[in-house]
């Protein structure tokens, strides 16, 4: 398969649809028309450059922002048709780990993961406490409780995170680069807790990040993106085994290639030699 | 010209963001309320922790105001009047416009720093994906508890200025100003209507110093030069607004 082109293979049991995505912001195009699927109960890795708005995408995908042209469907309901009513209770389903967390600095761990299910749930406390251990315990966290989040390393505060995202067992969790600036041991933990927590609790991920080899080895589907395109897509072994230049510069770390080592710039000779901008 | 024009349009757009900003806290005050829990707290964090610097510069302004009024009412054998000149000074001018300077100095400068960094720090986009409107659980409550602490601030300062340690001490104990002269003089010159002007004044400052704080924080740009030019901004465009409108309202009150 070539991975730069195909589309045929994503499999047919879509929870999240993007079609014909545009967003700019400010003269700075971001999107010029991408299409992608996220399959259910798959993990599903979102991998590019830094600065070619993989967070973005997540909060088109979450209604915070909304595109320039195009539209992204979940579970068939277009999210940026929806009023704010039902845009919250779409956004009950779906969780959200934010790159350092986003834990709520004046409360506890305890009451971080509580408080969607104080705010939403409609259930006793002996209950949400019931299910705070619980969401805790999956995370290994369950003896941080009463710690607040100055309190924890950046490893911890996102299993916290992570243990919010899943109080109200979502449909999805979006994952916003969960493994930047984590220590080998934090990584290990976060790569084995998505894996297991989509099996167990039947989710769909979706992983941004630029930790190629970490997402790969987890990611049931990927697609690679940069200046606005989906510039390849497979399942992990096809985009390793990808021929596209940008994919084999992306994957290789390659300092120069389709993805320039030099800002735009006008003829070095020229500035040099004294011509005006 | 064309500079002077952008400036002009910056500035009408500001505003217009702001007050579209204050409609949609309006519009979840009700809701707010609900959650009394979630005011309190903030009128314990905007109010409480503001008391110690509104009672000491209470104290101080009262006891200079004193110094300085009898110096010049002495020289026309009318000390016996000194009350009357700190209770009104105090109450119709100084009370509201200096508490309201400190409440932004102090508060309102937390305010915006507090929201600014709860926006760096993705904890505002969090609670919005966690389905809650930070609107109405974050904005809401300290708009509410600063438009509730802005009144009762301005009250003490008074009561510190005027009496227990200000304008009596330096007065009465001091420079032997008649006790009853002092207060019977107050009692004489000051009615209902000069505290329902000062309260009248502390809602508004207290309303524009809220407004203006929480709309710095929650639109701050979200890294280190964002919260910090939110939080000058708020501090310097709060008190230009309190200056312009306590003339405004003193023009207004005095007819």
């Amino acid at each position: 398969m070539n991975p730069t082109t195909a589309t045929k293979d994503v499999p047919e049991d879509v929870l999240v649809r993007c079609r014909g995505l545009h967003f700019r912001q400010g003269q700075r195009v971001i999107y010029n028309g991408i299409d992608i699927d996220i399959a259910r109960g798959k993990v599903t890795a979102i991998l590019g450059p830094s600065g070619t708005g993989k967070t973005t995408l997540l909060r088109l995908i979450g209604g915070q922002w909304r595109p320039s042209a195009g539209t992204i469907e979940f579970d068939g309901t277009d999210v940026h048709k929806l009023g704010r009513k039902p845009l919250y209770d779409l956004r009950k389903r779906m969780g959200m780990l934010f790159q350092n967390g986003a834990l709520l600095t004046d409360l506890t761990v305890f009451e971080n993961v509580a408080y969607p299910l104080r705010e939403h749930a409609g259930i006793p406390e002996n209950l949400v406490r019931d299910i705070v251990l619980m969401k805790l315990q999956a995370v290994g966290l369950r003896g941080a409780r009463d710690l607040y989040p100055e309190e924890l390393s950046g490893g911890m505060a996102r299993r916290v995170a992570l243990a919010r995202a899943i109080s109200l067992d979502p449909d999805m969790v979006m994952y916003d680069e969960p493994f930047t600036g984590q220590d080998p041991i934090s990584m290990a933990v976060l790569i084995k807790l998505i894996r297991t927590l989509n099996q167990s609790l039947g989710l769909t991920s979706i992983i941004v990040s630029h930790d190629i080899k970490e997402v790969l080895s987890i990611a049931d589907y990927a697609y690679v993106i940069s200046g606005g395109k989906v510039l390849g897509q497979g399942t992990a072994d096809e985009i390793r085994s990808s021929e596209s230049a940008f994919v084999r510069q992306f994957l290789n770390g390659e300092p120069d290639g389709p993805i320039a080592f030099h800002y735009k710039a006008p003829a070095y000779a020229d500035e040099l030699m004294g011509a005006k901008k | 010209m064309s500079g002077a024009v952008k400036v002009l349009t910056e500035f009408l757009s500001g505003l217009g963001r702001s007050v579209f900003f204050l409609l949609q806290i309006l519009r979840v005050i009700p809701a707010s309320l609900l959650r009394p829990q979630l005011i309190v707290r903030q009128l314990y964090m905007l109010g409480q922790l503001s008391m110690i610097i509104i009672v000491i510069s209470g104290i101080f302004i009262g006891m200079v105001l004193a110094l300085q009024g009898y110096r010049t009412l002495v020289r026309f054998g009318a000390s016996e009047s000194l009350g009357v000149f700190v209770a009104l000074t105090i109450i119709r001018e100084l009370g509201p416009v200096v508490t309201a300077l400190l409440f932004a100095g102090r508060a309102g400068s937390s305010l915006a720093a507090e929201l600014g960094l709860m926006k760096a720090t993705d904890q505002l986009s969090a609670m919005e994906m966690m389905a809650v409107d930070p609107i109405e659980r974050v904005i809401a409550p300290r708009f509410i508890a600063g438009l509730i602490a802005m009144p009762l601030l301005t009250m003490i300062f008074a009561v510190m200025s005027i009496g227990v340690a200000g304008g009596h001490a330096v007065g009465v104990e001091l420079l032997k100003v008649d006790a009853g002269s002092y207060w019977s003089a107050i009692r004489g010159s000051v009615d209902l209507g000069d505290i329902r002007d000062s309260l009248v004044k502390a809602s508004v400052f207290g309303f524009a110093v809220s407004w203006i704080a929480v709309y710095q924080g929650y639109t701050a740009a979200p890294n280190a030069e964002g919260v910090s030019r939110a939080t000058t901004s708020t501090v310097v465009v709060s008190s230009l607004a309190i200056l312009a409108l306590d003339f405004m309202l003193t023009a207004f009150m005095f007819n």
